[in-house]
């Protein structure tokens, strides 16, 4: 459903028969539980969610399947991509306040050395 | 109300047991705790985060990250580890080779060594690209021939006064500009981290030419491309001390716990025992051998304050790397958002 022909595929959906979209298996390759664990936890944090797992099928394989389930009839791609866009979003948080902090770290030093 | 606490104590304590640990996953998921509002919130996230950097100098980072979950913290670690590229040898060319030390392990060594070489600047190679381009690979050489010292005394067995260049060290390894790269980095500043790695030993008559090309890559490809010692993380320690101790239990205590750690006082003429800085315990578990200390003492680690400890190699400023780290997971992401938008346009 959403595999490229030239190169690789990225991201694919599988997804079962008579079901209407709002239980989705994404398979994501070339990751693994550094991305798959981080973005289970932010999928989870959504209310509307009702499952949400990751599972890596082979370790020599590097992909996963990543699977969403949602109450109400909402599309399981919806919370995939507020979790994604939200993990964006922690990320430049921790981003800026680290920076921030070691700016402070670092004036701090240069105040006691003079 | 002892329910009310103890709720508390699972949603934001790990407890270090007898026999094992309690309350490991997390489990704060909307739906899970009646009467608590678990939906992700970023604004309640970013008024409970903070970062402070306790200890920085030119090789290690110690710093602490309060208010983010195991999952997040974990991943920076491994993208530290596994994902931050750096500039290591990958082809030698090895023109003569007459010294002990085979071709291959002499390769293996050279690619080991640290390149100080900001990766930032350079791109990766393309997979069937034989030739190296100036944007993509950095060459260096190492040219070094053994030979007697005629100047050294008869008796002498000293290696260091009877032979010239016995010793192959990194600080031989020569840069070699590649098209424009003599402009472009004028400092002309690219050689190994370490002047005093040794590579190998030559006696006179042996020589070492190679020529290695140095390309960018990851962790994950080969080890060699780590750009840190190690990155790791630990959860910050919680000693509660269940009823007061006093007299000669407060002194045993004191041995149980690292040094600094439990700081006995003197209160009305009783040692009383407190704890003073739960931060330098590691948590040796000694307080467990003691049948009449154990139940007295709550060992635990505070589940979302994470002191951070990144050793780099020197190819980068620790603090750079973590921010690195970020920007990479950041990247992964938005790979997946672009992903998800190109494929809806279909």
């Amino acid at each position: 459903m959403a595999e490229e022909v030239e190169r690789k595929p990225v991201l694919e959906m599988v997804q079962a028969d008579g079901t209407d979209g709002n239980c989705v298996t994404f398979v994501l390759h070339d990751e693994d539980h550094t991305l798959g664990n981080s973005l289970r936890y932010m999928i989870m944090k959504n209310p509307e969610v009702e499952f949400c797992g990751y599972s890596i099928t082979h370790p020599s394989e590097s992909k996963i399947n990543f699977r969403i389930q949602t109450r109400g009839g909402i599309l399981a791609i919806e919370p995939f991509r507020r979790g994604l866009t939200e993990l964006v979003d922690v990320c430049q948080h921790v981003l800026s306040k680290f920076e921030a902090s070691v700016k402070e770290y670092k004036a701090q030093r240069e105040a006691e050395m003079d | 109300m002892a329910a009310r606490g103890g709720v508390e104590e699972m949603r934001n304590r790990v407890i270090l047991g007898e026999f094992g640990v309690r309350n490991v996953h997390t489990t704060d998921f909307p739906g899970n705790y009646p009467g608590y509002d678990d939906a992700w919130d970023q604004a309640k996230f970013e008024k409970n985060f903070r970062v402070d950097v306790i200890h920085m100098d030119e090789n290690t980072l110690e710093f602490d990250m309060v208010g983010i979950d195991a999952a997040i913290a974990n991943a920076f670690r491994r993208i530290l580890l596994a994902e931050v590229p750096t500039m290591a040898v990958e082809k030698v060319f090895v023109y003569n080779n007459t010294s002990i030390v085979q071709d291959e392990i002499l390769a293996h060594r050279l690619g080991l060594i640290p390149i100080r070489a900001d990766p930032r600047l350079f791109e990766y190679k393309n997979q069937g690209d034989e030739e190296g381009t100036e944007i993509d690979t950095l060459q260096f050489q190492l040219k070094i021939k053994c030979s007697r010292n005629p100047h050294s005394a008869r008796e002498s067995s000293d290696p260091n006064e009877l032979y010239i260049n016995h010793k192959v060290y990194s600080k031989h390894i020569t840069w070699v500009p590649l098209g424009n790269q003599a402009d472009l980095f004028p400092d002309a500043d690219l050689r190994p981290v370490h002047d005093d790695i040794l590579i190998a030993q030559l006696r006179p008559g042996q020589e070492i030419d190679v020529l290695m090309h140095c390309v960018k890559g990851i962790g994950k490809d080969h080890a060699k491309f780590s750009p840190v010692a190690t990155a790791s993380y630990r959860l910050l320690p919680d000693i509660t001390l269940l009823q007061p101790i006093e007299g000669e239990a407060a002194e045993t205590l004191k041995k149980c716990f690292s040094p600094g750690v439990i700081e006995i006082q003197n209160i009305k003429g009783k040692k009383v025992a407190r704890v003073a800085n739960a931060r330098m315990d590691t948590f040796s578990r000694e307080i467990f051998r003691h049948d009449d200390l154990k139940n007295l003492v709550r060992l635990a680690r505070v589940r979302d304050h994470y002191i951070f400890s990144v050793e780099s190699t020197g190819v980068l400023p620790p603090d750079v790397l973590v921010s690195e780290a970020i920007k990479v997971l950041i990247g992964k992401c938005r790979r997946f958002l672009d992903e998800l938008d190109s494929n809806h346009m279909d």
